[in-house]
């Protein structure tokens, strides 16, 4: 690998990193589990002057309970919320989504914030975190501020993380008892996703209390299915309701085209790939 | 001395053994090129051509040279690279078309990644700084891209100079050579006959990349009286005397080395242009210099396979019996001519007719420059174009003529009493026995309980439907009688070496001239020559790569290493066994006549007194008792040259279950039984079919380069070319059945490309077999699951390239031509 030189900093507190970025200016990025930003360094798609890596700030790990929300530290490997009881239990949809992220290798080093604050339309964890109404905290020179998801992803590649802030965590309401599928739909194992469907629902005495679903890649930022969710609540679970509902899933998004998929491609999968999800999850 | 005990080992051919070389191959513990440090060592950086066809203007190289380390930025004719004409061995025709192929590009580019500069400096970092730097000011020429349009009057011409896009049209007509009939009559007979149809279809064999492990590397040290270069090759041998022919240099005054090799696959039999550079800026500077490729800079230069339109038309009766096979196939070359480039698809020529009694067979095939990556010999080279073909084309027949598939292949293929064969292409098959194989692969297989689970979800509608598919395969391979290849205009021989160097503590060291690369021949040879001088597996070195070490050879591809090398051992060690001989008698005061070696012990026969080989070893070190007028030396060397090609075949048979709803292939069952001849290692030969089933089912299901409208390749980094990895592939049920090779003394035929000829078109014929039901005729390669539902869906009922976005698949920022994405994104 051989990037173009930058100057790089290893602070241990988060105040330490919003102040190396504020004095970095511009062209200071952060260094998270480096597995999209060394890839784009090493492919000179990108040369900062100063990389601030976060590896050394201890309490930006790890995953706690806060009363009604479980909160992940924005530099969690993806290997550690795949292995988290609390998410496991609460948040399901984020582990399922999160073990199908690339491989071992990559699990062990890429985190949740930075997979979060990359935004690549395929990625596979910001279309569970729209759906799960996710809160991004971010730190900054000004202190700590909290984005909704909904207003979190803004377009390919970017979020509301301003130039010289740093997402800290990630908080999830709790979905105890819900049923969750990330329903993924790659080439290859390691590929990412050509079109993926994160749902969690909630199935009380064979009917459809309540359903979130996210969409991957069906758009520059993940889209969240409201119509199918519509359609699905109040309704008792059935392949046929189900599948009707599903039919809704590909409303609103305004999907690529490309050597894997043409638009109506995605559009179809994001059908089928709905109804699999939400059956799978009630399941 | 006189009495040894019998410590003779167990027969070692045959055995499983665990491959010897793994352990510092697999840790890391090998020095591969890159790993190699001189002293005062200098690294490049190679500016390449952003555009696929380009005139070269004024180059400003003063920015670049500013950056501290840099020693010095070279255009072309700094250092004479543009003039050189980097060899092509394999003039298939005399009047074929050849550009000249520079080192580096002088006036003109003629793809995207062809070299035009250099950069040379102190740290690889440093050169890769400065290589950005260097402003190359180019005026875009039309590309040339499309090999039909390429061949139309008025065409835009990759090299003006040449007149035309035709490289060259080579023709193999059987009416005309007298070993059949004229396919011409025999399908416009056809034409006329009620009882006979012609059968036509149209097959795309895409480009592939043969991704090796080891990107590839070259050191030059030109401090000694030799020049040096280390290099991640497939064949020192070649490179050592071409290096000499195209560069004028004496060719004593070279040494070439292939250090451990990670990986080749025919991606590294080349003189490859960096080789040429990094020996050329070597020499001007006097330093040693580095070159290392990144991964892009390997799919992007280092050659590329396939890539084929074939045409193909079969003239049959009704009731199944082929008269007649036509094939016209278009080759893409790229923009230049590698090494063996023009012949590849030439070796195809004697294997479209297969297994087959065809009996008459014409075979057409025009060469094509394009402004892309050239095209050079990629695992199987030919064959596994060709068997896509034919075996493509059984199924297809198969199912106009309403016969099951196999039954259709049993009616015309060679029976077992029928060897040796000599078929309409000229070969003549020494064994074989595809019943046998046949047969135990379809109980294997349980292929009619997969055709009554077939009929059984087909009936249900289910969403996952299942497609058999077959490739009953041969394939010529041990390359290669030296006088066929001359009769193909090939610019070498195909025999090989092997040295025995039988040292004085008894070990042997074992001198090889072809040139492993990940294949395990360390094991495999130790195993043959512990078995004929009869001395212990772990005495036995094998030596390779190095030309100072191993001064003749030919090196590795065209699974020509046991079947030749392995040959010329065979010779080599029969040659110590006669020197030791006399040597012995004299140590045991008896007749010549009266000694006979068995298990590495020369015995006087009718009696229990004896002496080792390594005692002979010993005897003639010291020297000081040996017969009169001998030489006291048992060291031997061997050239062989076979006499024929060995014809190693199989039957694969594949299930898949498409879904449907989405397109998407799984494999469900994979099954074959091939016949490699005798096996010398079960464990290796294993090893090799799956690979090689892995690399050709790959070209079914997942790879493809492909290029957008400007010329620009798509798949330049591992996120865009889709490799399977074993998560995506199944169990392989594997077996073999062993008829023989006559034709060398072992009775071994190659292993190394059989998975890779014979696998693809099973896998394809599956997945077409799942969904003709719904009009669906063709899908083009890769069948991606987007090719498999728009087949479904689309009234033509094929899908191919031409219904894709020219975009590569997202993939964190990293595709190569992330078209929508923001300059950078957040990054
Ligand atoms: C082979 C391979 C396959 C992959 N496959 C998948 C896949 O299938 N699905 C998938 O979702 N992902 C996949 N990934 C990406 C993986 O999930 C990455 O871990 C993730 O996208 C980035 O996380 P990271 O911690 O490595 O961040 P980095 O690469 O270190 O950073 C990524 C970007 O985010 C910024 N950033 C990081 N952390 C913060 C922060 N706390 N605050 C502000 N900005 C920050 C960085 O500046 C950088 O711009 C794959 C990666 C590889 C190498």
């Amino acid at each position: 690998m051989i990037p173009a030189s930058f100057d790089y900093v290893r602070p241990t507190s988060v105040a330490e990193a919003v102040q190396a970025l504020a004095d970095g200016g511009d062209d200071a990025k952060i260094l998270a589990g480096g597995q999209s930003f060394i890839p784009v360094l090493r492919l000179r798609m990108g040369d900062p002057s100063l990389v601030v890596d976060l590896g050394g700030i201890a309490e930006l790990r790890g995953v706690r309970e806060e009363g009604d929300k479980i909160v992940v530290g924005a530099m969690t490997t993806h290997h550690d919320v795949t292995r988290d009881d609390l998410l496991n239990q609460h948040v399901k949809l984020i582990s399922e989504a999160t073990k199908t992220v690339a491989d071992f290798q990559v699990r062990h080093r890429g985190t949740l914030g930075g997979a979060l604050a990359h935004a690549d339309p395929a990625g596979d964890l910001a279309a569970p975190a729209l759906a799960l109404d996710a809160e991004f905290v971010i730190a900054g020179a000004n202190g700590e501020r909290t984005v909704a998801a909904g207003d979190f992803f803004e377009d390919y590649f970017t979020t509301a993380i301003g130039p010289q802030e740093i997402l800290t965590a990630i908080r999830f309401p709790k979905y105890t008892g819900w049923g969750a599928r990330y329903e993924k739909f790659n080439r290859v194992a390691q590929a990412w996703s050509i079109v993926a469907v994160a749902a969690t629902v909630k199935v009380e005495g064979g009917t459809i209390t309540d359903a979130r679903i996210g969409l991957t890649n069906m758009a520059g930022t993940p889209v969240r299915a409201r119509g199918v969710e519509s359609a699905l609540v109040g309704q008792t679970m059935s392949e046929e309701t189900v599948r009707a509902a599903a039919q809704a899933a590909a409303e609103g998004t305004s999907p690529t085209s490309d050597a894997d998929a043409g638009s109506d491609y995605r559009e179809h999968l994001a059908k089928v790939l709905t109804g699999r999800a939400v059956l799978a999850a009630a399941g | 001395m006189t009495t040894v005990e019998n410590n003779a080992p167990a027969q070692e051919i045959g055995r499983d053994r665990r491959r010897k070389e793994d352990r510092r191959l697999i840790t890391g513990r090998t020095r591969w090129t890159d790993n190699q440090a001189l002293t005062g060592l200098l690294h490049l950086s190679i500016v390449r051509s952003p555009f696929a066809h380009a005139e070269i203007g004024s180059i400003d190289t003063s920015a670049a040279k500013q950056i501290p380390g840099v020693v010095a930025v070279y255009t072309a004719s700094d250092i004479g690279a543009d003039a050189v004409q980097l060899p092509c061995a394999w003039p298939i025709t005399k009047d074929m078309k050849s550009p000249q192929r520079p080192a580096l590009a002088g006036s003109r580019v003629n793809f995207a990644g062809e070299g035009v500069a250099v950069v040379v400096a102190r740290s690889a970092a440093a050169a890769k700084d400065a290589a950005e730097l260097v402003e190359v000011d180019y005026t875009e020429l039309e590309p040339v891209l499309d090999m039909e349009e390429a061949l139309k009057e008025g065409a835009t011409l990759v090299h003006p100079e040449l007149g035309t896009n035709e490289n060259a049209q080579w023709v193999f007509d059987s009416g005309e050579a007298g070993s059949g009939g004229s396919a011409t009559e025999a399908l416009s007979a056809a034409e006329k006959a009620d009882d006979q149809v012609v059968i036509t279809r149209r097959f795309r064999q895409q480009r592939l990349v043969p991704v090796f492990m080891e990107p590839r590397s070259t050191v030059v040290d030109p401090s000694g009286e030799q020049l040096v270069m280390w290099s991640s090759t497939q064949v020192p041998h070649i490179l050592k005397t071409m290096l000499a022919l195209t560069l004028g240099l004496p060719e004593h005054k070279i040494r070439v080395i292939a250090p451990d090799v990670g990986g080749g696959f025919g991606g590294k039999i080349a003189v490859a242009p960096e080789e040429v550079v990094t020996l050329l800026v070597a020499q001007k500077l006097g330093k040693p210099v580095k070159w290392t490729e990144t991964r892009s800079e390997s799919l992007l230069t280092a050659h590329h396979g396939r890539d084929q339109i074939q045409d193909i038309s079969m003239a049959v009766t009704k009731d199944g019996i082929i008269k007649g096979l036509d094939v016209k196939l278009l080759a893409d070359m790229g923009a230049y001519l590698g090494l063996v480039g023009p012949g590849v698809p030439i070796l195809g020529a004697f294997m479209f007719n297969a297994i087959y009694k065809i009996p008459a067979y014409r075979f057409d095939c025009t060469n094509v420059f394009t402004t892309k990556t050239l095209t050079d010999a990629y695992r199987g080279a030919g064959r596994p174009e060709a068997t896509f073909g034919i075996e493509r084309m059984m199924d297809e027949v198969a199912v106009e003529l309403g016969l099951e598939p196999m039954e259709f292949r049993k009616k015309n293929w060679i029976k077992h009493e029928e060897f040796p064969f000599t078929t309409v292409s000229t070969l003549t098959y020494d064994t074989g026995n595809y019943e046998a194989a046949t047969d135990q692969a379809m109980q294997m297989f349980d292929y009619d309980g997969l055709r009554r689970e077939q009929e059984e979800r087909r009936k249900r509608g289910d969403v996952k439907q299942l497609g058999l598919g077959i490739s009953t395969f041969t394939e010529m391979c041990g390359l290669a009688p030296s006088r066929v290849l001359g009769s193909l205009d090939y610019g070498a021989g195909g025999w090989e070496t092997a040295s025995i160097r039988m040292l004085p503590t008894g070990k042997a060291e074992v001198v090889v001239g072809v040139s492993p690369h990940g294949q395990g021949h360390e094991t495999a040879f130790s195993q043959i020559i512990a078995d004929k001088l009869g001395v212990p597996f772990e005495d036995v070195e094998i030596l390779h790569g190095d030309t100072q070490s191993s001064y003749r050879g030919l090196d590795t591809y065209g699974s020509r290493s046991l079947a030749v090398g392995g040959i010329a051992m065979v010779k080599a060690a029969e040659k110590v066994v006669a020197k030791a001989k006399p040597i012995a008698a004299h140590m045991l005061e008896a007749s010549e006549d009266d000694i006979e070696f068995t298990a590495g012990k020369f015995s006087v026969k009718g009696t229990d007194k004896g002496v080792g080989i390594q005692d002979v070893a010993l005897a003639v070190f010291a020297a000081h008792d040996y017969p009169e007028g001998i030489e006291p030396d048992i060291d031997a060397h061997a050239t062989f040259d076979p006499e024929n090609f060995s014809y190693p075949h199989g039957t694969h048979l594949c299930a898949v279950e498409v879904d449907t709803e989405t397109g998407f292939v799984q494999l469900h069952k994979y099954v074959c039984v091939d016949d490699v001849g005798t096996v010398i290692n079960p464990l290796i030969v294993e090893g090799q079919i799956h690979g090689g089933l892995a690399q050709g089912i790959a070209q079914a299901l997942f790879e493809e380069a492909p290029y957008d409208e400007s010329g620009t390749l798509l798949s330049g980094t591992l996120v865009d070319y889709t490799l399977p990895s074993a998560a995506d592939l199944i169990n392989f049920d594997t077996a073999n059945t062993s008829t023989p090779s006559t034709t060398n003394p072992l009775g071994v035929k190659g292993v190394g490309e059989a998975g890779t000829i014979a696998s693809t078109p099973a896998v394809v014929n599956a997945v077409l077999d799942a969904v003709r039901q719904y009009g669906v005729s063709d899908i083009d390669m890769p069948t991606t699951p987007f090719r498999v539902w728009t087949a479904i869906n689309s009234a033509k009922g094929t899908a191919g390239r031409a219904d894709e976005a020219d975009v590569a698949s997202p993939g964190a920022g990293l595709g190569s031509t992330a078209k929508d994405m923001p300059e950078g994104g957040n990054l």
